[in-house]
């Protein structure tokens, strides 16, 4: 299946090694305009360190990152959310002692443009920023079933729902790409659904999304292409039923030998 | 409901008026000359207290160096007023952005040090401008200090009693408030708070951290510049000693004391602080010791001070989920 468009994100090459570590080791992805992307792989597996070199947070150690086809190697995370590329943390970076609404709305951060003066003098633009930065806000969290919560204090929120904050706060950058980095974590299944849903009406909307998810009901559902990190490599990259079957794919997972042959079957 | 709400703004502004009526009946009625004195110390520390609580306790960083942009105001008022006569009222904003353009300078190499480090520059910095005001004679009067500072002109009144000099400090404070508060709930304190509560997920969301902590920096030290300009003509004369860390300490110990995060906590800060000071001069240098215990104790008991923000990382960074229902009556602490 070849494809000529330009990818909305790639990844060439990427290497990122902390000291003898190899983290990431020689990673290439293709994320296209419009789809759901998982990647997957065992617990330290190089899958947030990936994230991180994508998303600005370190520079990789050797390749390179295209956005829209523009090289984007090494720029800061804040170039990155101008670029609007968002993301949202494993181990949640929620501004917990801020209510609900204030949290989304420093994601409009980057939409506004008032100054210090404009903040003094209370001008036009400052209005229409805080009017827009309120709207916008609301209407996130309106659709991401947060409205009733927009007063409370993010920290007070159950692990869940304080993942849902995130990803509404991402959403505040009006992001072209979306990465979320096990969204599903700490969530019971009934959220996980919910979420899922969410996750895919968005795509739906026009959002590209790339998830790291550890619930495989979750990627195999919701993904059209999946990576499979194991040990800093990529192993393998296709669909979810390509992925389902694959001998390299099981053997990370569940490990070689006898004992893990017979398991399978 | 909105009608409740909007009584209620109404009153406030009533309450504001009726404060601001009080404060400024305070000198008239304190019964000796020295008590205004103390007066216009607590509004004036109050005011630079929350000069140095816009860069600790909105933007979370930690500034040991309020003093040197202290000094550079004072310097500002001492040279120019006394050598081209231009006037106090010209050389206030003048004060505040020479202070800016050297916070501006302190908060370059600041950018990318963290915590304790970071302190150790600003303390450094503070240093280093009390020493070129200690050596630079034909401009700061070197060890001889400036003199004879002249007094401001302000509708005629004799403002060398403190009795009037009170009105500069109390117009300075007000001032400083009302243009904070706006600064603090646009998107512009949004940020600084935001870089306070976590710099990683601020930047993620495309916050420019080190733009608006340089710019906070030049925030804070320019009402530092503007209270040491309002500071030299009350106390006539100044040199190089009253510009040393011992000052930069003792507006941190306000903070630390009164509350950093709110607008309120360094005014209670300055207000402790400075009557305690008074008080407790019979035990001469005995009385750091008090300070000192204070101080631990606060932190130990109480991390973000007095009137602090509660609601904020500066109080320990744990969420007491027992007031879950009292964390819904909105973000006032941040206000």
């Amino acid at each position: 299946m070849a494809d000529t468009r330009t990818p909305l994100l790639e990844a060439k090459g990427i290497c990122k090694y902390f000291g003898g570590l190899k983290a990431v080791e020689e990673v290439d992805m293709q994320i296209m305009q419009g789809e759901i992307f998982g990647i997957i792989g065992p617990n330290g597996a190089g899958k947030t360190t990936f994230f991180n070199v994508c998303t600005g947070i370190y520079p990789p150690t050797k390749g390179k990152i295209y956005f829209e086809g523009e090289d984007i190697t090494g720029i800061s995370p804040e170039k990155a959310a101008q670029k609007r590329i968002a993301r949202t943390f494993q181990n949640l970076q929620l501004f917990k002692f801020m209510t609900v609404l204030d949290n989304v709305k420093i994601g409009c951060h980057i939409k506004t443009s008032s100054n210090l003066f404009d903040a003094v003098v209370r001008t036009k633009k400052y209005h229409r920023d805080e009017e827009y930065a309120i709207e916008k806000s609301l209407d996130i969290l309106r659709s991401i079933d947060l409205y009733e919560y927009r007063d409370t204090m993010a920290g007070n929120l159950s692990y869940g729902m304080q993942r849902k904050v995130e990803i509404a706060r991402a959403l505040a950058l009006d992001p072209k790409i979306l990465l979320l980095d096990e969204p599903a974590a700490g969530m019971n299944p009934p959220e996980t659904r919910s979420l899922m849903e969410f996750i895919k009406m968005l795509n739906q909307e026009g959002y590209t999304i790339t998830v790291i998810e550890h619930d495989m009901k979750f990627v195999m559902n919701s993904c059209s292409r999946i990576l499979v990190l194991n040990f800093g490599e990529k192993i393998f990259e296709g669909t979810p039923d390509e992925v389902k079957v694959n001998q390299e794919v099981q053997s990370a997972y569940f490990g070689r030998g006898l004992v893990a042959g017979e398991a399978l079957k | 409901m909105s009608k409740v709400k909007e009584l209620f703004n109404k009153y406030q502004v009533l309450a504001y008026i009726v404060l601001l009526a009080l404060l400024c009946v305070v000198p008239f009625a304190l019964p000796k000359a020295v008590y205004v004195r103390y007066a216009c110390n607590i509004l004036m520390y109050a005011t630079l207290a929350g000069s140095l609580n816009i860069i600790n306790g909105y933007s979370g960083q930690t500034c040991l160096g309020q003093a040197g942009f202290f000094a550079i105001g004072a310097y500002t008022m001492g040279a120019l007023s006394t050598k081209f006569g231009i006037s106090f009222w010209l050389l206030l904003p003048l004060a505040g952005i020479l202070a800016a353009f050297v916070g501006f300078l302190v908060s370059l190499p600041t950018l990318k040090l963290k915590g304790i480090y970071l302190s150790i520059v600003t303390l450094g910095a503070s240093e280093i401008i009390r020493i070129i005001a200690q050596t630079w004679t034909p401009v700061t009067g070197g060890a001889m200090g400036i003199k004879q500072i002249p007094y401001p002109e302000m509708f005629g009144l004799d403002t060398f009693r403190p009795k009037y000099y009170y009105f500069i400090f109390l117009f300075i404070g007000v001032i400083f408030l009302f243009v904070t508060k706006r600064v603090l709930q646009s998107r512009v304190g949004r940020a600084w708070i935001s870089i306070r509560e976590d710099e990683i997920a601020a930047k993620s969301l495309g916050v420019q951290t080190s733009f608006y902590k340089s710019l906070n920096f030049m925030y804070g030290a320019f009402w530092a510049g503007v209270v040491g300009c309002a500071y030299a003509p009350f106390v006539n004369y100044i040199e190089a000693s009253q510009f040393s860390t011992d000052t930069g300490f003792n507006v941190l110990a306000m903070i630390v004391i009164g509350g950093q995060g709110t607008l309120i906590g360094p005014i209670v800060g300055s207000t402790i602080v400075t009557l305690l000071t008074e008080s407790l001069r019979f035990l001469e240098s005995w009385r750091y010791v008090i300070y000192a215990v204070l101080i631990i104790a606060m932190m130990w008991l109480r991390p973000q001070g007095i009137a602090g923000a509660s609601r904020s990382i500066l109080a320990g960074g744990k969420i007491k989920r027992k007031k879950q229902a009292a964390g819904a009556e909105g973000g006032a602490t941040n206000g």
